[in-house]
């Protein structure tokens, strides 16, 4: 129903590569999570899929069809994207019924279709109002709804949700989470926020400067990571580093190391270090120290923690969670 | 400014400028009703004695003044057409990049900048000139017989020669509107299966009503009163507007009583075309 599948897709702007050869397979019904830095080319390869850029080359094939030639409207993809892209001078029920009207549908079918898709998203008091009266959490609705009314194969989100507010963004995250579950359609979600890609994907695929760098369960991206920037991108705050004598004895260039799998003590450990900033946030807290000579780690330890700006302390990685990765950088099987 | 002290200071400040302007406009605005109710003629000025308001019913009842009426009207309608009209086609057309876009540009908005005059002789001459014209050229290069332009369609000449001078003005304006269009929403558009004459009818068309409204405010205003490309092309006498009568009445009739009487008028009518517009097409500008 809703599989896609790039091979080999690569695109160009003259003589700078955007993607460069990307595989990769999504199943019917899956959540993928499309997550990198800016300017890895999250962003172009999602255009790639919806069809409105060109490939330079490669296959794009969806439900098993080559797709690669086809017109965005002609996929059977629907598109959520970064600003909404409402049309601002019509009403709600318009914006929902737009593509609908487009592909000739009857009345009863685009009726019955709109007062479904706005009961699904709570938009049902809002039909008649223009986007420019609604809240940014609602604009979003719509043009979820707009994406819904065409039943597409898959959805393609566009940062959703980078628009919004922080306690906002929480609260559609779930949304959208649920509307999966509920819809069992294949979504592709492209995000630059690691913790977004965390919570919703099925699967998630790291990209870096137009490749990809790892695909996986969040889980298995967390507990093993394929390289050092997989290690540093997946996980907040991000994985301590440390190269050198440290490293050279356990077998490996560099190793890293989470700032929860970090154990802080007054008396006695491998790193020591003075605490530059204790954050107390009450259930937890984040240590920054400067390491002698290794310079800054970062340690989550229990909320109530007795540390201190100033203070002498030693740090020590729990060994079984101990990453190491090779000269270059890739992941050293333990 | 907030203090009244600072308010007062502020009142102070300005009164220069608004003592200025309101002598700019209104000592002229007041001589016009001075003389509208003179019997003051040029040719007789010993024989000038207060007429009460026969100035305005001799001018209302002018044979010209229906036609020259109409001609105001048609002459707006014509140049609005083919401005708006021709200004989104010009915008799309020049939204699209290619290649040496600047220099068209550049090119489009030129006919702004020249003089009504000039530019209606130029279209006279060297256009629509039924001998020498280059359309009488063109004509004759496939067989048809020249059109003599301001000869036999008077009206739609004006209307085409002031429809080019504007034409720039109403293609800026549409143009940078068009460029305002968000990408995203092209796209979203395409997504949802819009074709290239459902955008324009859909997206792109009501995005433009705004700008569309502000140019058809703007021109009017201005077209009401076209004068030079009726003089300058001496076609008054058949597409004369209400502008032109009231300089025929001066200059042709030597009668200052009836033609500041004509320009009342003319700015009475303006203000209610103005009044009518802006109810009709006004709510545009809101929200």
């Amino acid at each position: 129903m809703g599989s896609i599948q790039l091979q080999q897709v690569r695109k160009d702007f003259g003589a700078v590569s955007i993607i460069k050869g990307v595989d990769l397979m999504v199943k019917d019904g899956e959540f993928v999570v499309f997550v990198g830095p800016s300017g890895c080319g999250k962003s172009t390869l999602l255009r790639l899929i919806a069809g409105l850029e060109d490939l330079s080359s490669g296959k794009i094939i969806i439900d098993g069809k080559d797709a690669t030639d086809l017109g965005p409207a002609q996929r059977g993809l629907a598109m959520v994207f970064q600003s909404y892209a409402l049309y601002p001078h019509m009403s709600v029920r318009n914006n929902i019924a737009f593509p609908l009207k487009m592909a000739k549908a009857s009345r009863e079918v685009i009726e019955a279709k709109v007062k479904y898709a706005a009961n699904t998203l709570n938009l049902t008091d809002y039909l008649e109002r223009r986007p420019g009266q609604l809240s940014g959490g609602q604009r979003q609705r719509v043009a979820i709804g707009r994406a819904i009314v065409r039943e597409p194969s898959a959805f393609l989100f566009d940062e959703p949700l980078s628009n919004l507010d922080a306690a906002l963004r929480v609260q559609m995250r779930v949304e959208i989470g649920e509307l999966h579950n509920k819809l069992k359609t294949t979504m592709i979600y492209v995000t630059h926020d690691q913790v977004e890609a965390m919570t919703m994907a099925d699967k998630i695929v790291v990209l870096d400067l137009g490749a990809i760098s790892q695909v996986g369960a969040p889980l298995d991206l967390y507990n093993k990571p394929d390289n050092l920037f997989v290690a540093r991108f997946i996980g907040s705050p991000t994985m301590n580093i440390v190269k050198g004598p440290s490293a050279a004895k356990r077998g490996a260039d560099t190793i890293g190391i989470r700032p929860e799998h970090t154990e802080v003590s007054s008396t006695a450990g491998e790193w020591p270090g003075t605490v530059r900033v204790a954050e107390h946030l009450g259930s937890e807290t984040f240590v920054y120290v400067e390491a002698d000579g290794l310079g800054q780690f970062t340690v989550r330890v229990d909320g109530e923690a007795p540390v201190h700006a100033g203070d002498r302390v030693f740090l020590s990685p729990r060994e079984p969670r101990l990453h190491k990765f090779n000269a270059a950088g890739q992941r050293i099987a333990a | 400014m907030a203090t009244r002290q600072g308010q007062a200071l502020g009142r102070l400040a300005v009164a220069p400028a608004v003592a200025a302007l309101a002598a700019w406009s209104l000592v002229p605005l007041a001589l016009a009703f001075y003389y509208a109710f003179l019997h003051y003629k040029l040719d007789d000025p010993d024989n000038t004695f207060f007429a009460k308001g026969a100035n305005f019913y001799y001018f209302v009842t002018d044979p010209f003044f229906a036609k020259d009426l109409f001609n105001t009207v048609a002459l707006v309608l014509l140049v609005l057409v083919i401005t708006v009209v021709g200004g989104v086609l010009l915008g799309i057309l020049l939204d699209r990049p290619f290649w040496g876009r600047g220099i068209v540009r550049v090119l489009v908005i030129s006919p702004f900048f020249i003089m009504p005059t000039v530019s209606a002789l130029v279209w006279k001459n060297l256009m629509m000139h039924p001998v020498y014209g280059f359309f009488a050229h063109m004509w004759r290069s496939v067989g048809l017989t020249p059109i003599d332009w301001f000869g036999s369609h008077p009206l739609m000449s004006v209307g085409i020669v002031v429809g080019w001078q504007w034409l720039p003005f109403a293609t800026l304006i549409l143009l940078t509107a068009l460029q305002s269009l968000d990408e995203e929403q092209k796209d979203a558009a395409e997504m949802d299966g819009a074709g290239k004459l459902d955008f324009f009818r859909h997206i792109m068309l009501p995005h433009l009503m705004r700008p569309i409204t502000v140019v058809i405010l703007i021109e009017t205003i201005f077209l009401l009163n076209v004068f030079a490309e009726i003089k300058v092309t001496s076609v008054g006498g058949i597409a004369g507007n209400l502008t032109y009568l009231v300089f025929s009445k001066l200059n042709d009739d030597n009668n200052v009583g009836e033609a500041a009487a004509g320009g009342l008028i003319a700015v009475v009518l303006a203000n209610i075309v103005s009044m009518f517009l802006v109810r009709l097409i006004g709510r545009n500008l809101e929200a």
